[in-house]
C-alpha cells in the first residue's frame, strides 16, 4: 500500500471557469495499491475538482486537444505523459489554449 | 528519465516542439523561437528601418509575447523600430478592463508608449451596452467588426506606419478553414498573406510577424518567459462556429501537428479560377473606410444600434444602404424584419 501522495501544487490557467474559478489547488492523492499516474490523476480531477462541462477538460481517458500539460515545469510530452508516475510534491500545471489570446 | 536538449546536448529539454518534433531546452527554445521569427520578418520584408510599428495589444498571450519579441528582434539586430502598444478597450467589464491593467504593466516591463482607444469613445456604444440591445448572439460580430476598425484609428493618431498583430500559425490555420467552411473565397484568398498593403486611406499595413509560431510554442514561451498575460476567456462567450472549427482542427493537430502548417501551406497555395465574382473594394460613403459596400460594415451595424434595428447589420442588407445614406425612412416591413433578433 502506497502512501497519501501530495503535490506540491496543482494550477489550472486558462481554465479555473470549470474549477470554481479557483486556479491553484492544494492537492493530496489518498493512498492507494499502485503508484499514482497522471492517467489517473485525470481521472481524480474529474470526480473531485472539476465542477462543470468536464467536456471542456478531458476526452477520453486523456486532456482535450489545446490544453497543455506541465509536470515539473517541463512538457509532459517528454515525461511520458499518461503513463508519468506522480512523485511526492510534483508540480502540476495545466494550461489551456482553447480560447482566444 | 530526463530528456537531453537535442540541440546543445548539456541542459535537460523542457518541451517538445510541435513543429520540428525537437526536444530542447529553455534556452534552446527560446534562441530558435526568437530566431524564427526574426527569419520570418528578414524573409518578407515586414519592416524598414525607421518605420514607427504599432503593436495591437490585448494583454493575452500572442499579442504579449509579440511585444517581448519584436522588443528584444529590435534591440539585437538594430531594426531601427520605434514600437508603440495599442490596445482596443471593448467596454466589457470584468473581462478587458482585467486584461488592459494587464497591458499597462507591459508598458512598465517593456518600456514601450501606450495608446488605448475605446469604442465607447469612437462609437458612443461599449460592448456592454450592444450585448444588451443585441443578446449574447451576434454580440461577437460587432466586436470583431469594430475592433479592427478601433485599432486603424488609433494607429492613424499615433501616425503609424504598419500595425503587427499577434496572430499565430494556429488561428491562420483556423482562419483558412473557417473561410473555406463559410464559402468566403475573397478572404480565403487573401487570409495566409503575412501583410498588406495599405489598402486605402484609413486602413494601416497590418503584417503577422508570428504568423509560423505554434500556439503551443507561444504559451510555452510566455509561461517558461514568465511573461505577465491575461488569460481569462471572454464572459460573452466565444463565437459558436469558429469555436468547431478550432476544436476541429486541435483534435487534429494532437494526431499529426504538421496539420496547422499544412493547411497553411494549402492556403497560401490556392489560386483562385477567373471568373469567380470578387467584391470590389470600395470606400464608406459616410465615413471613408474600406468597404466593398457604399456603407462599411462597421457604419451599417452602427446604424442598426443606433436605430434600435440591430439586425441592419447582420446578414445581407444591401440594398437598405441608399435608403440609409440618404436618410429616408425605411418601411413598417423593413423595419419588423430588422428588429427582431436572429440566429444562426
Amino acid at each position: 500500500m502506497e502512501s497519501p501522495l501530495p503535490l506540491q501544487s496543482l494550477r489550472v490557467g486558462g481554465a479555473e471557469l470549470l474549477f470554481d474559478g479557483v486556479k491553484e489547488h492544494q492537492v493530496t492523492l489518498p493512498s492507494q495499491s499502485e503508484p499514482w499516474d497522471m492517467k489517473q490523476l485525470l481521472v481524480w480531477i474529474q470526480r473531485n475538482l472539476l465542477k462543470e462541462r468536464p467536456e471542456l477538460f478531458v476526452q477520453g481517458d486523456s486532456v482535450r486537444p489545446g490544453i497543455l500539460v506541465l509536470i515539473n515545469d517541463a512538457d509532459w510530452e517528454l515525461m511520458g505523459e499518461l503513463e508519468y508516475q506522480l512523485q511526492d510534491q510534483d508540480n502540476v500545471v495545466f494550461i489551456s489554449t482553447l480560447h482566444g489570446g | 528519465m530526463p530528456v537531453q536538449c537535442s540541440s546543445c546536448g548539456e541542459r535537460r529539454a523542457m518541451l517538445k516542439r510541435p513543429k520540428t518534433g525537437h526536444s530542447l531546452c529553455k534556452e534552446c527554445f527560446f534562441w530558435a523561437f526568437e530566431e524564427e521569427v526574426h527569419q520570418t520578418i528578414v524573409a518578407a520584408q515586414l519592416f524598414k528601418p525607421g518605420e514607427t510599428v504599432g503593436i495591437g495589444a490585448s494583454g493575452g498571450k500572442d499579442s504579449t509575447v509579440l511585444a517581448h519579441v519584436m522588443k528584444v528582434l529590435n534591440e539585437r539586430y538594430n531594426y531601427g523600430l520605434k514600437l508603440i502598444l495599442i490596445s482596443v478597450d471593448e467596454g466589457i467589464t470584468g473581462y478587458r478592463d482585467d486584461s488592459l491593467e494587464t497591458v499597462k504593466r507591459n508598458q512598465q516591463q517593456y518600456d514601450l508608449p501606450l495608446k488605448i482607444v475605446s469604442y465607447e469613445e469612437l462609437y458612443g456604444w461599449t460592448m456592454d451596452a450592444i450585448v444588451k440591445q443585441v443578446g449574447l448572439k451576434n454580440n461577437c460580430t460587432f466586436c470583431g467588426v469594430f475592433r479592427r476598425q478601433a485599432l486603424d484609428r488609433g494607429a492613424l493618431m499615433l501616425k503609424v506606419d504598419k500595425i503587427c498583430t499577434g496572430h499565430n500559425a494556429d488561428d491562420v490555420a483556423e482562419t483558412v478553414l473557417m473561410n473555406v467552411l463559410r464559402g468566403d473565397i475573397a478572404r480565403l484568398r487573401r487570409c495566409t498573406a503575412i501583410s498588406t498593403a495599405s489598402e486605402g486611406e484609413g486602413v494601416v499595413p497590418r503584417c503577422k510577424p508570428l504568423k509560423y509560431a505554434y500556439e503551443k510554442e507561444i504559451v510555452l514561451y510566455a509561461y517558461f518567459k514568465k511573461l505577465d498575460y491575461f488569460s481569462t476567456e471572454c464572459i460573452y462567450s466565444p463565437n459558436a462556429y469558429r469555436g468547431y472549427a478550432r476544436t476541429f482542427l486541435k483534435d487534429l493537430e494532437s494526431v499529426r501537428p504538421s496539420t496547422i502548417m499544412d493547411i497553411i501551406h494549402s492556403g497560401e497555395n490556392l489560386s483562385v479560377r477567373e471568373g469567380v465574382k470578387m467584391p470590389v473594394q470600395g470606400t464608406c460613403s459616410r465615413c471613408g473606410y474600406i468597404s466593398s459596400q457604399a456603407l462599411c460594415k462597421s457604419c451599417v451595424l452602427l446604424e442598426g444600434l443606433n436605430r434600435g434595428l440591430p439586425k441592419l447589420g447582420i446578414g445581407k442588407h444591401h440594398r437598405l444602404h441608399d435608403k440609409i445614406l440618404t436618410k429616408q425612412p425605411l418601411t413598417e416591413a423593413e423595419e419588423r424584419k430588422l428588429r427582431k433578433s436572429v440566429d444562426f
